[in-house]
């Protein structure tokens, strides 16, 4: 019953990496709606540079996520 | 309710099996299989029937043949530069594969290929494979200088020098990974949903009221889910076409 208390305990604790995850798409997201504001006209170029800063970030949230899975189902 | 009083399953989904019968059974002909074999043929009816009406102006087929074309051309140009018209039907292909993939997984009973490392390896693999032969064939030698920037202090090599290294060998990883993790994390969470929504259901007329509320999530959560499936696809491309940018300019 201990191990799996342990992987419980240690799937919650893989998905601590959210915290920066969750800090970072905020932060791409923001800098992409400052600069669409200032110069409206960027904005397809900009955009493309937001989606791909968001799916990398994003990426490192699945990597905790999977990690937790891993612990959680084998 | 079929799942009152049973554990979610939420992996039970990317299970493989062999399909169309004993035949399948003996080259074990599994559903992943089948469903690259769909893939590619959506794809090739997609620009058959697209680019044949060959119409001044396009009907909604060929707007979509020739706006998927002109996109991953323009992506190619753009990122590459004027040597990506060269790697514009790999990455082509690269990108509808994927997308096709992470679509003909959304709908119901269908599977997801891109949800197995497997997969997803063998394609970061083809691309890391290309990217190097590239740039061995561009450079020949000199492509072991973008393992060590020009103007770098030399002190500083014995750090750099590992680190450029392993950023260059983890590229496969990430690019395989990040697909991967995507698609398998965006079924499991709808399963754990639809799942919870069937056994709320099932636990009496209070909760067959309140199952509303996780199923409307859950259709949002499927909407999200298509963003996604695009969304990777893209990702794929263009992390694709950036790395062929290392290859033919090394920086």
């Amino acid at each position: 019953m201990e191990v799996a208390a342990a992987k419980a305990l240690g799937a919650g604790i893989a998905v601590i990496a959210l915290a920066g995850v969750g800090i970072g798409i905020g932060n791409i997201f923001s800098a992409l709606v400052t600069s669409v504001a200032r110069n409206p006209s960027a904005r397809d170029q900009v955009f493309g540079l937001g989606i791909l800063g968001f799916a990398l970030t994003e990426a490192v949230a699945l990597f905790a996520l999977l990690i937790a899975f891993l612990i959680l189902f084998t | 309710m079929a799942a009152e009083g049973q554990a979610i399953d939420a992996l039970g989904q990317f299970k493989l099996s062999p399909v169309l019968g004993a035949l399948g059974h003996s080259v074990n002909f599994t559903q992943a299989n089948l469903f690259m074999v769909v893939a590619g043929l959506l794809t090739i009816g997609l620009l058959y029937f697209g680019a044949r009406p060959r119409a001044i102006v396009p009907g909604r087929l060929q707007a979509l043949a020739e706006l998927s074309y002109e996109g991953i051309l323009k992506m190619c140009t753009d990122q590459i530069g004027p040597e990506g018209r060269a790697f514009f039907p790999f990455v082509f292909t690269l990108f509808f594969f994927v997308l096709m993939g992470n679509l003909l997984g959304m709908m119901p009973y269908a599977f997801t290929y891109t949800s197995h490392i497997a997969v997803t390896f063998a394609l970061a693999a083809t691309v890391i494979v290309l990217v190097t032969v590239v740039a061995l064939r561009i450079h020949g030698m000199h492509f072991f200088s973008y393992f060590f920037p020009d103007g770098a202090p030399k002190l500083l090599a014995p750090l750099i020098i590992p680190v450029e290294v392993i950023s260059y060998l983890s590229r496969p990883v990430s690019l395989s990974i990040r697909l991967f993790a995507n698609m398998v994390a965006g079924h499991v969470m709808l399963k754990v949903f639809a799942t919870f929504v069937v056994m709320l259901a099932g636990a009496g007329s209070v909760g067959f009221v309140a199952a509303v509320f996780p199923l409307g999530l859950n259709v949002a959560l499927i909407g999200f889910e298509f963003l996604v499936a695009f969304l990777q696809a893209y990702v794929f491309a263009i992390l694709t076409c950036i790395y062929l940018h290392d290859a033919v300019h090394l920086h």
